[in-house]
C-alpha cells in the first residue's frame, strides 16, 4: 500500500489472517496442481518419439524359393525395406545374401560386418566372405574364420509364404560377441 | 511506480479479463510451440503431419484441441474485455492510446485466428480460406494484388500454407508481443479506471493494491478457464477433416463461429454494391471503434448516463449475435445445404476413424506401378474401367465429388468383405448412388484384387 496515493486505502479487517492465508495456500496449490497436470501431456507429446516403440520392420520379399533351390554359392539380392520415418513411409534398398539351402531350409545373411559395419562382398575365387575394411574372413555359411570380427555374420529372420522367400531386415550391434538387434 | 498498481474502489471480478487474455496468450504460445514440433507447412505435408499429431502422437489430439479451443476462448474473452471496458467507460481520461493499442490487439488476434485456421489444410480450412482471401480482392485498387500477395499466387497452394504459417508463427506473434507490452505499459501508466462512478482523471475512491486480491481473482478465473478448455479438449477433441481437395465442387465452406456474423453480412451485399458491405461499412465500424475515446470525450462514465454510446454498442453487438444465428438458421432451412453439411460432417468423422496413413516418400514404388506387376490386379483395373467405377470413384480410386475414394481404409478391408460389399452394397452406399455389381466370380475377384492394390 503506497502512502503517496491521493485516496485513502481500503483495509479489510474482517478477513482473519488464517482464513486468508488458507485461501492463498489453496489457490497456490490449485495452480501448481493444474500446471503439473498440464505439463504431463506437454512432456509426453514432446517425448513421443522416444516413448513409443519403433514400428516393427515388416517382411520384405526376396524372390520365389525355386530360384534359390539350386544355389551353390551365396547369392546377393536387393530387397526393398519399408520403414516409417514419423509421418513418412520410406522405402530403401538393402542387400542381403541368400545362402544355398541346407536340408531344405533357407538362410539369409546380413552383409554388414559385425566388426565395424563395412559391407562384406562374397569372394567367388576363395569361396569366402572377406571384409574389405579389416580383412575379417567368414565361411560360406557366415561362420567366422579369422580376423577382428567379434562374431560370425548375422543371420536375418526369414520365412517362406506362398513360395515367396521373405526376410526381416535388421541391424545388429557391432563389436560385441553376441548378436543383439538394434531397435 | 507503485501507484499505478492500485485499483480505485478495490478488486473486482469485472476486471479479470485482461489478465485472463494474457494467460490465454501464453497458453496458446506454449501449445503452439509444441505443435510446431511435428508440423510441416507445405501443401503436401501439412495435412499428413496434423493427422499424425492427432492420430499418432501421444497427447497430440489433446494439445491440438487445447490450441483450437484456446483460439475461440481468446475471441470470447476479448469480447468480454471490450464490453467491460466500453460499458465502464474505462477508455476515458487520457486513455486514448491504451484503447487504440487494445483495438490493434483485437485485430491482431483475429488475424491469428484467420491464419491459424488454414494450417491443418483439410477441406474446411482450405475452402474457408479460399473465401476469406477472395474477399480481399474487393479492396479498391490493390484488391487483386492483395489477394495474390496473401496466397502467394493466383491459386491457393503450398505458398499459401507457408505464408500463413510465417504470419501465424513469426510475424503476427512478434507484433502481438510488442502491442501486449505497450498495452500493459499504458495501462499501468494511466492507472486502473475503477468502477463507473469513479472520476477517470483523479480517482477519489479508496484504493487497493493489485496484489493480492485482484491477482487471486485473475488466477481463479484463469484456472477455471484452463479447466474448461482441458475438459473440452479431453472429452470433445477438435476433429480433422479429409485433406483439402481443390477439385471438390460440392464442398460448402463455413467459417469458424466468430466469423459467422461477417459471413452472413456478406450475403446481403451482391454485385456492384458488394464493396459497400465488404469494405466501406466494416471500415467505418472499425474506425468508429478505434476513435471512440475521441468521439465520446465527456468524463461521464456511468453507462446509464451515456445512452447513445452504450445504445450503439449494444445494438451492434446484438446485430452480430443475430447474424450469426441467422447464418446457422439459413443453413438448417435449406435442405440441400443441410444435406451437404451433414455429408461433410460424416466425411470428417469417417476420416477420424481411419487409421493414420503415412505419406509415401518420393522414392516409393507408386501404387499403379505395383498393380501393373500383379496380373490379377491388372485385369481388375480393366474391369474397374469397363464397369465405369472410375466415373464416380476416380482414376486409381482417388475419389471424386460423386463418390468416395477407395484408397486407404477401403483398400485395406479383407477381400471377402469387399466382394460382399460390391455385390450387396449397404443402405448408405445405395443412398450414395452405388449400384450392386453384377460380375462373374472371376471378374469380381480381379476387381477386388485391384481395389486392394490401391494405396
Amino acid at each position: 500500500m503506497s502512502e503517496a496515493d491521493d485516496a485513502p486505502a481500503i483495509t479489510r479487517d474482517d478477513d482473519s489472517v488464517t482464513r486468508r492465508s488458507f485461501l492463498g495456500v489453496l489457490l497456490g496449490f490449485g495452480t501448481v496442481v493444474m500446471g503439473a497436470a498440464l505439463s504431463v501431456p506437454l512432456i509426453r507429446f514432446a517425448l513421443h518419439p522416444l516413448l513409443t516403440k519403433t514400428t516393427e520392420i515388416g517382411w520384405s520379399d526376396i524372390g520365389k524359393t525355386d530360384e534359390f533351390a539350386s544355389l551353390t554359392a551365396p547369392a546377393k539380392r536387393l530387397i526393398k525395406v519399408e520403414q516409417r520415418d514419423a509421418w513418412r513411409k520410406i522405402i530403401s534398398e538393402k542387400a542381403v545374401y541368400v545362402l544355398p539351402p541346407k536340408d531344405g531350409t533357407m538362410r539369409i545373411l546380413s552383409p554388414i560386418c559385425p566388426h565395424l559395419g563395412c559391407s562384406i562382398p562374397w569372394n567367388e575365387a576363395k569361396q569366402e566372405f572377406i571384409c574389405p575394411c579389416h580383412v575379417a574372413v567368414f565361411a560360406m555359411d557366415g561362420t567366422k574364420i579369422s580376423g577382428p570380427a567379434p562374431r560370425s555374420m548375422d543371420a536375418l529372420d526369414s520365412k517362406v509364404e506362398d513360395g515367396m522367400l521373405k526376410v526381416r531386415y535388421q541391424y545388429f550391434r557391432q563389436l560385441i560377441p553376441t548378436k543383439e538387434p538394434l531397435s | 511506480m507503485r501507484r499505478w498498481m492500485n485499483h480505485p474502489g478495490g478488486a473486482r471480478w469485472a476486471y479479470v479479463f485482461g489478465s485472463v487474455l494474457l494467460f490465454l496468450f501464453i497458453s496458446q504460445t506454449i501449445t503452439g510451440v509444441f505443435l510446431a514440433l511435428y508440423y510441416v507447412p507445405s501443401a503436401t505435408s501439412a495435412h499428413t503431419t496434423v493427422a499424425y499429431i492427432v492420430k499418432e502422437v501421444t497427447g497430440g489430439s489433446f494439445l491440438r484441441s487445447l490450441h483450437a479451443y484456446g483460439s475461440s476462448a481468446v475471441v470470447i474473452v476479448l469480447l468480454l474485455h471490450l464490453t467491460q471496458t466500453y460499458l465502464y467507460g474505462a477508455y476515458k481520461g487520457r486513455r486514448e492510446l491504451l484503447w487504440i493499442s487494445g483495438c490493434i490487439l483485437l485485430a491482431l488476434m483475429l488475424a491469428m485466428a484467420f491464419t491459424g485456421y488454414l494450417l491443418p489444410w483439410d477441406q474446411k480450412a482450405f475452402f474457408a480460406t479460399t473465401v476469406g482471401t477472395n474477399m480481399a480482392s474487393d479492396v479498391p485498387f490493390i484488391g487483386t494484388w492483395l489477394k495474390r500477395f496473401m496466397r502467394g499466387g493466383d491459386e491457393m497452394g503450398t505458398l499459401t500454407v507457408s505464408r500463413f504459417f510465417v504470419a501465424h508463427v513469426f510475424v503476427i506473434p512478434a507484433v502481438l508481443i510488442v502491442f501486449i507490452a505497450t498495452h500493459v505499459y499504458l495501462f499501468r501508466k494511466a492507472g486502473a479506471a475503477g468502477p463507473p462512478s469513479e472520476d477517470p482523471l483523479n480517482p477519489k475512491l479508496p484504493t487497493q493494491r493489485f496484489y493480492p486480491r485482484q491477482v487471486v481473482m485473475d488466477t481463479i478465473v484463469a484456472l477455471f478457464m484452463i479447466l474448461i478448455l482441458g475438459l473440452l479438449a479431453h472429452f470433445s477433441p477438435t476433429e480433422l477433416g479429409p485433406k483439402a481437395n481443390p477439385a471438390d465442387t460440392q464442398y460448402i465452406p463455413r467459417p469458424e463461429w466468430y466469423y459467422l456474423p461477417i459471413f452472413q453480412w456478406l450475403k446481403y451485399w451482391r454485385g456492384p454494391y458488394a464493396i459497400i458491405g465488404i469494405i466501406v461499412i466494416p471500415a467505418i465500424t472499425a474506425s468508429l471503434l478505434v476513435l471512440v475515446p475521441f468521439i465520446d470525450r465527456r468524463l461521464e462514465r456511468r453507462p446509464w448516463r451515456r445512452p447513445i454510446a452504450v445504445g450503439v454498442f449494444l445494438v451492434t453487438l446484438i446485430c452480430f449475435v443475430l447474424m450469426g444465428l441467422m447464418s446457422e438458421r439459413d443453413d438448417q432451412r435449406d435442405p440441400s445445404i443441410a444435406k451437404q453439411v451433414a455429408k461433410q460432417r460424416e466425411e470428417t468423422e469417417q476420416f477420424m476413424r481411419e487409421p493414420f496413413q503415412p505419406e509415401g516418400a518420393a522414392s516409393s514404388l507408386s501404387a499403379p506401378a505395383v498393380s501393373v506387376l500383379d496380373p490379377l490386379a491388372a485385369a481388375g483395373k480393366k474391369v474397374y474401367e469397363s464397369e465405369s467405377c472410375d466415373a464416380c470413384h476416380g482414376e486409381n480410386g482417388v475419389g471424386t465429388a460423386a463418390g468416395p475414394k477407395l484408397t486407404g481404409a477401403t483398400a485395406q478391408k479383407p477381400a471377402e468383405e469387399l466382394s460382399n460389399l460390391l455385390r450387396h452394397p449397404t443402405a448408405k452406399m445405395i443412398e450414395g448412388e452405388m449400384k450392386p455389381v453384377d460380375l462373374s466370380d472371376e471378374d469380381l475377384k480381379a476387381l477386388v484384387a485391384y481395389i486392394k492394390s490401391l494405396k
